[in-house]
């Protein structure tokens, strides 16, 4: 298979501009005569859905919560990014570009991430006009913060819940367009299965969860935007319905899944207090404006420290190793997320851990209070500060926080073109569900602008190219592909339903595979560790088709179905995981093979070797998936060991 | 610690075959879990209960849940006479363990409002909300605006206090508190925070009217000005919101074009 | 037209039905009659204040036939039976309706901890002042305006009242406040009417849509103020009347 990124001609800067006049459009008349179908209604998807039915597409949105609000991007905290320059501090589109191309360690489609930069801008009017409360200063301009990985302030925010405010923005657009009629939305629908229709993806099929019946919806194109599969290590800040199951499904039809090795582990999180734990709760990085990160300097304080003979804040200064500073002067505690997870690591691992199983580190405001005061403080994370009170009990205005890292974010996803069209024709992929604009490690504050970009100002032009060679014609829900796609998710489920007898819970088998991916597949990686993983996944999954127990019927509201259809995704998306892993034996991001490393600890590119795409192609159950390469060029950034020193 | 619980367990949905709202067949049942420890949060718990009734071959309890970080507002539970639970400001997902004492008796129930029917156990269809927002929760603005973000200045305070009101995770706990399940403080939020903006004034008259129209329609009851809805609202969103609909409901109708 | 805008503009009868049978309308309606109620009150105490005068009630019974036959106050007292009937009327609706927006009662509940029981309370404190009110009407405004017109002549009261020839108002009241019963019933009706004022009172103002930092505290104050001292001037009548009988 040869993959065409569509990339267009011509210098970076103005591809964009060239390709929205170069593409095909589809007349306003004739818009309406397509049906466009979107799962999932995040950023990226509420999105896409509210613009394209504005334009005039039928369109028909799902979503598998009980409300198109409650789709995981709402749980975003620091912000999102664009190049304005308000703050007046050298900021450009190119220099966006420049932060995003380098945080990705250069593993990013340059073009992909250029547009992103360019659309960054528009996001924040649009965002604006809906209504949306970003923090303002005193004469009534828009406010920005600093965040990881940039040395500008060019991150818009609303407090601690950005995703929250740009989500309901998203929402109320959408909103709008159900009330207008051109927008159907199904809640509580879950995605089961892509329908393809001579060669190219006409609908999808969709359990309803509420009473259980499979039901078929055709379409002229499908988009996805069903975010990552983080919680394929079942401990991560995603949400507890996150799931991969959409786009597992499309892979498995022949959409190609790229970079799945590229996972962000992100450094501040409240870290795990006990097996019983369901998720990891994340801080906003941008406490790591004012917080500074440390260690007790030697093992024997950080052992006191651990037993509670000694408490944090007794320890002399003179006692605190706060190592990203010492390590990196120039970004300090602000380096990308994948440099701080990795200290954070190297320090625990060093027997400095400072909490009771050794697994944290400390993120200390005292100095930060005493400078601004407890007052600007709280303006600032009044409602991180709390919500870290109410999880550990602990008052961080008066001991310095408890953190480490925790999965977050999935780079990888399906592989698109630059229409965001993945290698099924008419399905695309948006938002986190792809795999374009952060390479391998995602910049913070740059996942809102991703979503939103693709949604609101990527599809709307792109998918028109595709449907204006479309005919108007419908298939029919009983068109044989229609019936063959029900049946396939019939029996699958069927496999399911009734397993009263199993021996193990999905929760259980869930656990273990999460533990399998973070133990061998998590922060750092090893060939060894890698090989003895595919096996342990491939044993599990086993057991788990075999031995895992669901109570209830499929004709009903069953969360325990619901659950078991997306961890036996996950359990083919995990191998999957490793296998990239594997094959990728350099460093990149988020990604670190511990073969492939600096005399200084750092992550080690081969650019000579790597530097490209490595999309899956599916072979069938149990089957070795086969790798396609597209090859990643840099005409506009010099490639350099990453340093943020 | 070890406690016994109260669960409402309703297998039949509130909404019956012709569409009609009616009380499905459900009761209280106790259950008893053991070894909890402080640091679980609520839902933890739940997931350890479900755990023990599937190992058991019993129907695990249904219950809402997603983001488990008090922001996506699908946790939806009536624990011990409150909605989310005794503690203020906090959603269930975020309430722990440590609330609790050894030997407590926790008694946990869906939301119940007729505009809420109960879909299974302690799980709501809460789309009443969603037919709220569609009928005018939003700014009419097309995707490709050209004004820039900075054009038009939103005093802090405005801002601040628009963005107090857009707290709202439309969970619900407010219909759940109210004696008279009303919704006013869920839309007179989002009424709120698009009328302090310049950029929601244009359509203020006709959205107020419209949202409140809906949530007549869905069946929520009238405010009496108890209080309990923001006394229990997890992102404290203040009764003035609904007076401020109030007085916008009353100037829209009295001055708007809409006869 | 999706559903919702449909549903919305098959219901219209026109804006201002549509403005008063809304939930907030309702509401409004409710508020706008309690706060006539409340200026009633004050009124109305200062004409029972008058039995307190050391005259044998002469005052008391100018005030009373000025009351019953002067035309503006006439106009008034019958806005003011309206607003009595449509407060009580929208009560009975509005519980109703709150009623049916819960079918089903929560199993255990603990509303104590999110509001105070005189909000939750309204109607059941309401019921207890309706029943003072038919209780009042018949026995001190019924008999009067029964027997009153008629035997006024020429503008001066005739102390005669009712069959007995002997009785005039102040002596109705003064017969009836010397029945312990009676006194302990009436005081028990104010304590209910204080606590529906102390919630009534400022609800009004917060449906009406004022709610300001700067003036509800102000409001509240005022709202307490009045809800304990209006009841008790009136509790206070009897009980003096009943100690210097």
């Amino acid at each position: 298979m040869q993959l065409d990124s569509k990339v267009p001609e011509g210098p970076l800067a103005e591809k964009w501009n060239k390709h929205k006049f170069d593409i095909k459009l589809v007349n306003p008349a004739n818009k309406r005569k397509y049906d466009v179908i979107v799962v999932g209604t995040g950023l990226a998807g509420g999105a896409a859905a509210a613009s394209l039915a504005e334009l005039g597409y039928n369109v028909k949105a799902f979503c598998f919560q009980d409300s198109p609000r409650r789709a995981h991007s709402i749980a975003a905290q620091g912000g999102i990014n664009a190049a304005k320059n308000y703050q007046n501090d050298g900021d450009s589109v190119f220099r966006l570009f420049y932060d995003t191309v380098k945080g990705g360690d250069y593993r990013s489609r340059e073009a992909n991430v250029h547009r992103l930069a360019e659309v960054s801008v528009n996001i924040i009017d649009q965002c604006v006009a809906q209504g949306v409360p970003f923090a303002r200063e005193y004469g009534g301009l828009l406010d920005n913060r600093s965040f990881g990985g940039a040395q500008v302030s060019r991150t818009f925010y609303a407090r601690g819940q950005t995703g929250q405010q740009l989500l309901l923005g998203a929402y109320s657009a959408l909103s709008r367009q159900v009330d207008s009629g051109k927008v159907k939305m199904y809640t509580r629908s879950e995605m089961l299965d892509l329908v393809m229709v001579d060669g190219k993806a006409r609908g999808i099929v969709v359990r309803n969860l509420i009473n259980g019946e499979i039901e078929s919806h055709s379409a002229h194109a499908v988009l996805l935007c069903t975010g990552g599969y983080g919680n394929v290590f079942f401990l991560s800040t995603n949400a507890m319905g996150s799931n991969a199951t959409a786009a597992w499904r499309a892979h498995r039809k022949g959409a190609l899944f790229a970079n799945p090795c590229y996972t962000q582990i992100h450094p501040t999180c409240i870290p795990v207090s006990g097996g019983h734990q369901s998720k990891l709760t994340l801080m906003s990085e941008s406490l790591r404006n004012d917080g500074r990160v440390w260690v007790p300097r030697t093992k024997e304080l950080a052992e006191k420290v651990r037993s509670g003979q000694l408490k944090a804040n007794d320890i002399k200064e003179a006692d605190r190793d706060y190592y990203l500073e010492t390590k990196y002067p120039a970004f300090g505690n602000l380096v990308p997320r994948d440099v701080a997870s990795r200290n954070a690591k190297m320090a625990c691992d060093d027997g400095r851990g400072v909490n009771k199983e050794g697994q944290a580190v400390f993120l200390d405001f005292r100095d930060a209070i005493k400078r601004d005061g407890k007052d600007l403080i709280s303006a600032k994370y009044g409602n991180l500060f709390q919500m870290y009170h109410k999880i550990t009990d602990e008052n961080p205005y008066e001991v310095p926080m408890k953190i480490y890292p925790a999965v977050h974010y999935t780079m990888g996803g399906l592989w698109v073109d630059y229409n965001l069209m993945t290698t099924v024709p008419g399905c695309y992929a948006l938002g986190e569900a792809n795999f374009s604009d952060h390479g391998a490690n995602r910049l913070g504050a740059s996942a809102l602008m991703q979503g939103l970009a693709d949604g609101y100002f990527v599809i709307p032009y792109t998918i028109g190219d595709y449907l204006a060679r479309m005919p108007y014609d419908k298939v029919a829900t009983d068109h044989p592909e229609f019936k063959k796609a029900e049946q396939e998710v019939k029996d699958r489920i069927a496999k399911f339903v009734g397993k009263s007898e199993g021996t193990k819970t999905v929760d259980e088998f869930h656990k273990e595979l999460g533990k399998i991916m973070w133990e061998y597949c998590g922060m750092a990686r090893n060939t060894e560790g890698l090989t003895k993983a595919k096996k342990m996944i491939q044993e599990l999954r086993a057991d788990f088709h075999k031995n895992v127990k669901v109570s209830g019927g499929d004709k009903e509201f069953n969360q325990t179905l619901e659950k078991v259809m997306r961890v036996a995704d996950f359990m083919e998306l995990g191998e999957l995981m490793v296998d990239d892993a594997l094959n990728r034996s350099e460093s990149c991001g988020g990604h670190f093979r511990e073969e492939s490393q600096t005399d200084e600890g750092e992550a080690k590119r081969k650019d000579d070797e790597f530097s490209y795409v490595a999309a899956w192609e599916y072979k069938g159950e149990n089957q070795q998936a086969e790798l396609h390469k597209e090859a990643l060029e840099f005409e506009n950034v010099k490639l350099t060991q990453r340093s943020y020193k | 610690m070890n406690l016994t619980l109260q669960i409402w367990r309703q297998n039949k949905p509130d909404i019956n075959n012709n569409g009609n709202y009616q009380n499905g067949e459900g009761k209280m049942t106790e259950y008893k879990v053991a070894d909890i420890s402080p640091d679980m949060s609520f839902l933890e718990m739940l997931d350890e209960l479900n755990e023990d009734l599937l190992k058991k071959g019993d129907d695990p309890v249904a219950f809402d849940h997603d983001c488990r970080e008090g922001i996506c507002g699908m946790c939806s539970l009536y624990i011990n006479g409150q909605p989310h639970g005794p503690e203020s400001g906090t959603t269930a997902c975020q309430l722990h363990m440590r609330s609790f004492k050894d030997g407590d008796t926790i008694y946990i129930e869906p939301w119940r409002a007729k505009a809420f029917p109960v879909v299974k156990d302690l799980v709501v269809n809460r789309s009443s909300f969603d037919r709220i927002m569609q009928a005018g929760g939003y700014v009419s603005v097309n995707t490709g605006v050209t004004v820039d973000a900075n054009e038009i200045p939103v005093a802090k305070t405005i801002a601040d206090e628009a963005f107090n009101m857009a707290a709202c995770i439309g969970c619900g706990a407010c219909v759940a508190a109210c004696k008279n399940a009303s919704a006013m403080l869920f839309v007179s939020a989002k009424v709120s925070q698009l009328s302090l903006l310049p950029q929601g004034k244009a359509e203020r008259k006709k959205r107020v009217e419209r949202m409140v129209a809906q949530m007549d329609e869905e069946g929520f009851g009238a405010c009496t000005n108890t209080g309990a809805c923001s006394a229990e609202c997890p992102k404290d969103i203040p009764l003035s919101s609904i007076a401020r609909m109030n007085r916008e409901y009353f100037e829209a109708k009295i001055t708007s074009n809409n006869v | 037209m999706s559903s919702t805008t449909q549903k919305i503009a098959k219901d219209k009868k026109g804006w201002f039905v549509d403005m008063m049978t809304s939930t907030i309308g309702r509401k409004v309606l409710m508020a706008l009659t309690g706060i006539f109620l409340c200026l009633f009150l004050i009124i109305h105490l200062i004409g029972n204040l008058q039995l307190l005068k050391n005259d044998g009630g002469t005052a008391f019974n100018e005030y009373a036939h000025f009351m019953g036959s002067n035309p503006l106050i006439q106009t008034v007292s019958i806005l003011n039976f309206t607003f009595i009937i449509l407060h009580i009327v929208y009560s009975i609706i509005l519980t109703r309706m709150n009623m049916q927006a819960r079918p089903r009662k929560y199993a255990y509940s603990k509303p104590a901890a999110n509001s105070n029981w005189r909000s939750r309370k309204m109607m059941a404190l309401g019921s207890i002042i309706l029943i003072f009110l038919i209780v009042h009407l018949v026995y001190f405004w019924g008999k009067m305006k029964l027997t009153h017109y008629g035997l006024v002549e020429e503008g001066v009261l005739v102390k005669k009242f009712g069959t007995t020839d002997q009785l005039h108002l102040y002596d109705l009241v003064n017969a009836a406040f010397s029945d312990i019963i009676m006194v302990v019933l009436y005081v028990v009706s104010m304590i209910a009417l204080a606590f529906h004022l102390s919630h009534g009172f400022q609800s009004a103002f917060q449906t009406f849509g004022l709610n300001h930092v700067k003036y509800t505290p102000l409001i509240k104050t005022v709202g307490y103020a009045f809800a304990i001292l209006i009841p008790l001037g009136y509790a206070l009548i009897p009980i003096i009347m009943f100690a210097t009988k």
